[in-house]
């Protein structure tokens, strides 16, 4: 027999529910913390939420903190951070910061005079400085950006619950939308312990685990789906862990290559796109813990009706055509 | 297992083909962009190349496909721009400018209405008290002679002005109807200025688009800053009126102290000498039209406000029959023979050879200056080094994890992996080939939603694989474990990639630039993958068991 790297046993047997108060528990704790710290810390929102000015500075000679923060102090701008970009695909003489200046009490509009005088004030103790990206987004643009984002996770979450809810039954679709909530909420929990910055792509990488998540779970529900109509007798608990056994291999399998090209990407895609990589390799993680301790445990809390006729209708809408 | 029929096989190669040559000049893409680049500039010169651009056409054969996905501005570099349009500035103008008018509408019925005079009101108001309230009826009804119908879909039916009557006052305003299609045309107007603006800069493929109501999006690749990007569209087109002077053939006339030499935009070799001092400016332009003659040939038809109009009107009293200059950057458009006497500050422009010809002067004429003033909400200036750096690490990371993915692949299901492997590989190049087809913007998050799709995509080979090992547990035959997990495994990968759809699409919808691009491809990446990893694999190993004829298979 040929050589087959196998991460899960060709047959398993594990009791996921052995454990299920307590991985449920430590679910709902932390969810609650991270509600809690996104309330108490607050999230550190980039300049598409929080509108203000980040300029990214380049220079051959080494970035001095001290020396760009007494050079804009001076400037009297009010709100401004100042932190050293560091990333290995940087060549030995390109050091990076990058300066944030916060958005200005009752301007709507951009100031471009104040990008001016940062600019030469900066240019002044480094004439080897350039500015490869400067972004300006103003106060009322911002503003409209965080309801947008919010309305495209509540909207992501709203069509996935309803797609779930006609394709298999109401429980499942509550089921994977807890999973769902508990990914994201969790991930904005740890942006908001280690004050990560949250920008535009940040809600990208939330849709995008909303939508591996639930790809993640749809692929055991439809398995418990086909085992309801095989098993007519087992007992709901027996069922979903069969089931949840019989897909860990793909579960395993499918989070280990995204994982791949996911850890590929957080080493050598660049420092632009870290903070995005980030939050996608927590989603993979999260989703899949919580496919298997969230979003089966709601289903076996609230039962799934095993009348004598399982949904047959939605098993043979795609099994009639021909691949 | 039942035989694919030979048109699906036909068919899906026929794809995979087209993929490969559509996705080939993104691997020449200097050489393929120089080409295009020459083919455009060709095309616009009317067939007309230089030896230079024949040199980058050939570059290129004609007959392979030559689109390339183009770069987005964090890959290109470049300015990106969100400025809202004050589109009520238009309004007070508006006001401005109906003064006179209503003035001189109410001069004849001064016995009836006694003494006219502006009163303060707001910017959109205008209101006119009369020292005599017995007189209000004729004074309105003189008004209401200044109100035109409202040219929209939605307006039809409503006038322009709606005027009342408040105490000794007159009070006019901008209809609602009136004020929507001002803003539309106002909006309309700056970005036919915009645009103007950055194609006269020559920059390759800019954005120049409305959003909402009344803001416009402008983003210019290769443009060194926002604040660049910001002087070239602020600039007004230079319109003004002159005397003239004299005509000539010489390039090189002296034209004397204060006056100007300069070429006819429409006869080449012919220019005009003309006063320096305008007699009128562009600033003076309320608006212009295409419009036709008495004897209906094209012309435009064109307004000024109050000053403009009085110095207008007086110029032409004095020089009938003399022509005067319109000229726009130092290019004189046409210089027609004052006719009359043009008293009401409008009056038309004849000469124009078509109806697009007026068109193109009505437009350019209204391009002349900003109809509004603009206030930037959002602005972003990407260098074109940064750009170079995160297109390195994009293609790093993108082979890097091919590789592994492919590996891993390898080491899990041995031969099926490669057979895995062949549709990852046609898929990222079909997704290349799209893209490049429909010319989406290729960005920084596009790169990351490719590099995604190869982890995420082999998930349906995971799927089906993972069944055909069951159904080979359970004991069937090769052939009959492979037709049963592709058919078990179906139900599963199209509900997970239908709920994926569904969120790349809400990605797409409320999504704007970095978002909008990795939704594209991650969008992309699902309907192409659903292709390779279900019919492309499927071929391949049927075609595999057809000709190997294997008695037991490891998966």
């Amino acid at each position: 027999m040929a050589f087959r790297l196998k991460l899960v046993p060709e047959k398993t047997d594990i009791d996921f529910f052995h454990i299920q108060w307590l991985t449920f528990g430590i679910s709902i704790v932390l969810m609650v913390a991270s509600i809690i710290c996104v309330g108490v810390m607050g999230l550190n929102f980039g300049v598409d939420f929080k509108g203000g000015t980040t300029i990214r500075t380049e220079s051959t000679t080494p970035v001095e903190i001290s020396v760009y923060r007494d050079a804009l102090d001076a400037l009297q701008i009010g709100d401004v951070s100042i932190t050293e970009v560091t990333d290995p695909s940087f060549r030995d003489d390109q050091h990076v910061a990058q300066v944030r200046i916060g958005p200005r009490e009752g301007e709507e509009a951009v100031t471009a005079e104040v990008i001016a005088e940062v600019e030469g004030a900066l240019k002044a103790i480094d004439p080897a400085i350039t500015f490869p990206q400067v972004e300006s987004v103003g106060p009322k643009v911002s503003g409209e950006l965080i309801w947008k984002a919010i309305g495209a996770v509540v909207a992501g979450t709203i069509g996935i619950m309803i797609y779930i809810w006609m394709r298999f039954e109401w429980q499942m679709a509550l089921g994977t939308v807890a999973a769902m909530l508990h990914d994201v909420i969790v991930t904005l929990g740890i942006w908001a312990v280690f004050q990560l910055k949250f920008d535009l792509s940040i809600v990208a990488a939330l849709l995008t685990i909303l939508g591996y998540s639930v790809n993640d779970t749809v692929v055991i529900f439809d398995r418990l789906r086909e085992n309801l109509a095989k098993y007519k007798t087992m007992p709901l608990r027996d069922m979903m862990n069969l089931t949840a056994n019989e897909t860990l291999s793909r579960t395993v399998m499918t989070a280990s290559t995204t994982l791949i090209s996911l850890i590929v990407l957080i080493i050598w895609g660049g420092d632009v796109i870290r903070g995005f990589v980030f939050a996608m390799i927590l989603g993979v993680l999260l989703g899949t813990y919580s496919t298997l301790y969230m979003a089966k445990n709601i289903v076996l809390f609230l039962g799934v009706n095993r009348g004598d006729k399982p949904k047959k209708r939605d098993k043979s809408e795609f099994a009639n055509v021909d691949a | 297992m039942t035989p694919t029929p030979l048109w699906k096989r036909l068919l899906i190669l026929v794809v995979c083909l087209w993929g490969v040559l559509a996705a080939t000049p993104n691997a020449f893409y200097q050489r393929a962009e120089t080409h295009n680049d020459a083919v455009n500039a060709i095309a616009k010169a009317k067939g007309v190349a230089t030896p230079a651009q024949e040199a980058d056409r050939a570059l290129w054969p004609n007959w392979l496909p030559s689109a390339v996905m183009p770069l987005g501005l964090d890959l290109r570099g470049g300015a990106h721009l969100l400025a809202r349009v004050e589109v009520s500035d238009v309004y007070k103008a508006r006001m401005n400018s109906l003064w006179p008018e209503a003035r001189d509408a109410l001069r004849p019925l001064r016995d009836q209405v006694g003494a006219v005079r502006r009163a303060p009101s707001p910017e959109d108001t205008l209101r006119i008290t009369i020292s005599n309230p017995d007189g209000m009826t004729a004074a309105l009804a003189a008004m209401q002679k200044l109100t035109t119908p409202v040219m929209t879909l939605t307006g039809a039916g409503q006038n322009d002005l709606s005027i009342t009557a408040e105490g000794n006052d007159i009070v006019i305003r901008l209809t609602d109807a009136e004020k929507a299609a001002s803003d539309v045309r106002t909006v309309q107007q700056s970005l036919e200025i915009i645009r103007n603006r950055v194609d006269q800069a020559g920059t390759r493929e800019p954005t120049i688009q409305r959003q909402g109501s009344d803001r416009i999006l402008i983003q210019v690749p290769g443009i060194g800053s926002a604040a660049e990007l910001k002087s070239l569209i602020g600039t007004t087109a230079k319109l003004t009126f002159n005397r003239v002077i004299s005509r000539t053939t010489d390039a090189s006339a002296n034209p004397g102290a204060r006056n100007l030499l300069l070429p006819s935009k429409g006869e080449s070799g012919v220019y005009y000498i003309i006063e320096e001092t305008p007699v009128v400016s562009g600033d003076d332009l309320v608006d212009a039209q295409p419009s036709f003659d008495q004897n209906g040939a094209p012309a435009v038809s064109f307004r000024f406000d109050s000053t403009g109009a009085r110095k207008f009107g007086d110029y032409t009293a004095e020089n009938i029959g003399s022509p005067f200059a319109i000229v726009l950057d130092n290019q004189v458009i046409s210089a027609p023979v004052i006719q009359s006497h043009i008293p009401g500050g409008s009056g038309i422009i004849t000469g124009s050879q078509n109806v697009e010809e007026s068109t193109e002067l009505a437009v350019l004429l209204r391009a002349g200056a900003l109809p509004a003033g603009m206030e930037f909400l959002e602005e972003r200036t990407i260098g074109p080094e940064l750009g170079a750096d995160s297109i390195a690490a994009g293609k790093t990371a993108a082979v890097i994890g091919g590789v592994a993915v492919i590996a891993y692949m390898v080491l899990c299901y041995g031969m099926f992996g490669w057979f895995a492997n062949i549709a990852l590989v046609l898929n990222i190049i079909i997704m290349v080939a799209v893209l490049s087809t429909i010319g989406a913007t290729l960005t920084l998050p596009g790169i990351a939603g490719i590099v995604l799709t190869m982890g995420m995509a082999v998930d349906a080979n995971v799927l089906i694989f993972e069944r055909i090992r069951e159904e080979l547990r359970i004991g069937l035959s090769p052939a009959r474990a492979v037709e049963a997990g592709f058919e078990r495994a179906f139900s599963a990968i199209m509900d997970s990639n239908i709920t994926g759809l569904m969120t790349g699409f809400i990605m797409y919808w409320i999504g704007s630039g970095p978002v909008r691009g990795f939704a594209v491809t991650f969008m992309l990446g699902i309907i192409t993958s659903l292709f390779t990893a279900v019919y492309v694999t499927r071929l391949v190993i049927e075609l595999y068991l057809n000709w190997k004829r294997p008695k037991a298979i490891v998966v």
